[in-house]
């Protein structure tokens, strides 16, 4: 009886009474034949949404290795609790056929770890995480394992209004909206990922103080989106690394329900920064994105009208620098992009800059001050383009001279309450 | 490694305490049985409040796939709860409030108006689901489901929650299979949610304003509270605020009913502290600002919730080019809205909202009123 209270395992190995449940499931889930119709697994949705509930903060829940069919969302909203399966190819959650409940699991609550367990499937989010303050996702997978469909979920790991957010060493495929999204958040690290095959790799939205590195973005429509949006409550995204990330072949075709933002991402686009400001882009590779390698874009490329008075739609003190380009922008795709090719013809450049400045904010001389310009230098034999979107692509100019400049960088993130 | 789970103590002490007495319980462990809290007289098939329960009604209550509910509120002896203008009141420690969803036994749903009843089920017409308490416990707010069994004499404690298949028939003669989900405590605070903080949603000023027909004859239910001194600082109700009636229009033109009908159905999670925060749509009914409660706005984290190609939330004139009543007229999970509550459409609730989107007045950019929706 000295064990520690607070581990909680499901269905666990030396339990008597669930022993049987646990090894029927586990049978069940090796011997099953990939077209037969999932049998939802009730005892294993009923026992972890109990553990859950029953949770003491500092509890850890234990997920056993195994496939689970789930057909309802799991759900917590106690603090401090982790939730850890025995990795991310081994304790599989299912929700194909889902008939209840808007993501696979929703958390709330405050100091919350998840580890080493995959969630697949589901009919909306994957994990949705609302509002907490200090989160960790480690080796997480997210999947819909039917490939780019417009059918599939919007977001696989998907933390929003949180403070102190760590993201590693995790997996999210086929997203319809992003595999990775921090949206509306502060203090974020989303480091040593791996997105593919989601309509945006991985996206930073309305988000500040956020160090993303060393993730590799490929066979996404996008692989990595840095905006901020209108007509949300939390506004201002800024002060955003983005280093040392491998992005390559993000061609897929723009699988996003046409309504939502990023349906108007062209497919092959490296990284898109839209609208955010204090914005370091470095030491990423860029391989092969057939419409840009990077995009530095205003909200105007959107061509969405913008009804909020307070937000601010151009991006600002951007910087550049010390990224390598290889190929690319071959085969330009999108609506906006195509008028573009019309007049530039192909293939576009590497970095493609809307060229849209907020003219309040101009000098005497009709420029943006230091503090705000777009920096771009170093990058090698990258080309660019500044395709003056305001004036529909009259005056594009090629040459990065204006744009020979630096800006410090963004203080590294420091996560408070996490341990990195 | 040891396995631990916990489980909470069944409660066998404290039913004998006599007939029509009330107990409130504020702390761990809650009973596992309804009639623990000595709420009703009788079983499911009649729940008879016992005195100083006080049944009440919503001027537009939330859609749960068709459900009849019948709603109490105890307030312990000698406290009261504190009026708000726009918030639920502020009940002291030991309120009970309890819903019970039933369906009737024979005849069809929805119910035709007019078919109030003097006691909960005294007709014995309803098969009792389902009863939620929400208790004021000493750490806060807590959401108790209870599932009536079969014979429908007690009900159990599902913190869980589970599911049933329910059958009834629409007025349209159509059958309806109902998925009946019991929710489970967190997913009540799904709905049940401010700033973090579990929250009644029902008792509001402007839900609680009208008559019900009790025993000894029809009061407003606000006067009626604050006479019996369960309810202080309630202003006379003509001044306080009060929602439409989604169906009847006599209480309201078409725009306050679907306000009402959003208010109620929205804006538990759609407010300006609940859950859904982060859309910036809110649909309080106090919200003035068009933008605010969805006209031409653009959806931001809808997910497939945009359709294939919708627009805004709401864009006037064109009901088919709006997001909102897309996602009521879906039982999609990955779409559908509210997320949790129903499984059905509310064919009724859809109507009335296309009405009032197909009527409003105003025209979004690039969407004209002239074209046929997409």
């Amino acid at each position: 009886m000295a064990m520690n209270p607070d581990t909680i395992a499901l269905p666990g190995r030396r339990s008597t009474a669930w022993l049987l449940v646990a090894l029927a499931t586990l049978g069940a889930a090796t011997g099953c034949k990939k077209e037969e119709k999932a049998r939802v697994d009730a005892d294993f949705y009923k026992k972890t949404q109990e553990a859950l509930i029953r949770a003491r903060p500092g509890a850890v829940i234990e997920l056993p290795e195994g496939r689970f069919q789930l057909d309802r969302s799991l759900s917590s909203s106690v603090d401090g609790i982790t939730i850890r399966g025995k990795g991310l190819d081994k304790t599989i959650l299912s929700f194909k056929g889902q008939t209840q409940g808007a993501e696979g699991l929703l958390l709330k609550g405050n100091g919350l770890t998840l580890e080493d367990f995959a969630i697949e499937d589901t009919k909306g989010d994957a994990i949705k995480i609302n509002g907490t303050d200090g989160l960790v996702i480690r080796r997480v997978r997210t999947e819909w394992t039917g490939g780019p469909k417009s059918t599939n979920g919007a977001y696989g790991l998907y933390p929003v209004q949180c403070k102190n957010v760590l993201i590693e060493d995790s997996v999210a495929i086929g997203a319809s909206d992003a595999g990775i999204y921090v949206g509306q958040s502060e203090h974020v690290i989303i480091r040593r990922n791996k997105a593919m095959r989601n309509v945006a790799g991985i996206e930073s939205e309305n988000t500040k103080y956020a160090d993303i590195y060393e993730n590799t973005a490929t066979e996404n429509t996008g692989g990595i989106l840095v905006f901020d949006l209108p007509d949300l409550p939390v506004q201002g995204g800024r002060a955003t690394r983005v280093f040392n990330n491998d992005l390559h072949g993000n061609n897929t075709d723009n699988f996003a329900p046409e309504g939502n933002i990023v349906a108007t991402v062209p497919p092959g686009t490296g990284m898109m920064i839209m609208a955010n400001d204090q914005v370091e882009i470095f030491n990423n590779r860029f391989r092969d994105n057939k419409t840009v390698n990077l995009a530095i874009t205003s909200y105007f490329v959107a061509r969405k009208p913008i009804q909020d008075k307070n937000y601010d739609p151009y991006p600002e003190s951007i910087f550049v620098h010390d990224n390598t380009f290889t190929g690319g922008g071959d085969a330009p795709s999108g609506l906006v992009v195509k008028l573009l090719a019309l007049k530039m013809g192909k293939p576009f450049p590497d970095i493609l800059y809307d060229g849209i400045v907020n003219p309040k904010k101009l000098t005497p001389e009709g420029k943006l001050p230091d503090a705000l310009r777009i920096c771009i230098r170093n990058n090698g034999d990258a080309d660019f383009a500044n395709m003056d979107l305001w004036n529909d692509f009259e005056n594009i100019r090629r040459e990065l001279a204006p744009h020979d400049c630096a800006h410090p960088s963004p203080e590294p993130v420091k996560l408070s309450g996490v341990t990195p | 490694m040891r396995v631990w789970f916990a489980v909470a103590a069944l409660w066998l002490a404290g039913c004998s305490k006599g007939r029509g007495e009330v107990h409130t319980f504020v702390e761990d462990p809650f009973p596992e049985k309804l009639s623990a809290w000595g709420l009703f007289q009788g079983t499911g098939w009649t729940l008879e409040p016992n005195a100083g329960v006080t049944p009440y009604e919503l001027n537009t209550p939330l859609f749960s796939d068709y459900a009849e509910k019948y709603r109490t509120l105890w307030v312990p002896p000698g406290q009261a709860a504190t009026w708000s203008d726009t918030e639920a009141f502020d009940f002291p420690v030991g309120t009970i409030l309890s819903k019970t969803f039933m369906y009737p036994v024979q005849g069809s749903v929805p119910l035709a108006k007019g078919a109030q009843r003097t006691a909960g089920n005294a007709d014995k017409r309803f098969r009792p689901v389902e009863t939620r308490l929400l208790v004021h416990a000493k750490r806060g707010w807590v959401a108790l489901p209870y599932v009536w069994n079969e014979e429908g004499t007690d009900a159990t404690l599902e913190v869980v929650g589970s599911s049933l298949a329910l059958e009834a028939t629409h007025t349209s003669g159509r059958k309806l299979s109902i998925h009946y989900m019991v929710p489970n405590v967190n997913q009540c605070q799904g709905c049940h949610e401010r700033n973090k903080t579990m929250t009644p949603i029902g008792p509001q000023a402007r839900h609680l304003n009208r008559d019900y027909p009790y025993d000894q004859g029809p009061e407003n239910q606000l006067a009626r509270l604050a006479r019996l001194g369960s309810l202080k600082g309630a202003p006379e109700p003509g001044t306080a605020a009060r929602n439409a009636v989604w169906n009847d229009p006599s209480t309201g033109t078409l725009e306050q009913r679907a306000r009402a009908y959003l208010d109620a159905n929205c804006a538990h999670c759609h407010e300006r502290s609940g859950p859904a925060a982060s859309s910036a749509l809110y649909l309080s009914a106090h919200e003035k600002e068009q933008h605010q409660i969805g006209v031409c706005k653009a959806p931001v984290a809808a997910g497939r919730g945009a359709g294939k190609d919708l627009p805004f939330d709401i864009v006037p004139g064109k009901p088919d080019r709006s997001i909102l009543l897309y996602r009521m007229n879906s039982g999609d999970p990955g779409v559908m809205m509210p997320e949790l509550g129903r499984a059905l459409i509310h064919e009724e609730g859809v109507a009335l909202i296309r009405d009032w989107i197909q009527q409003m007045p105003g025209a979004c950019e690039g969407e004209s009123r002239q074209a046929m929706g997409g």
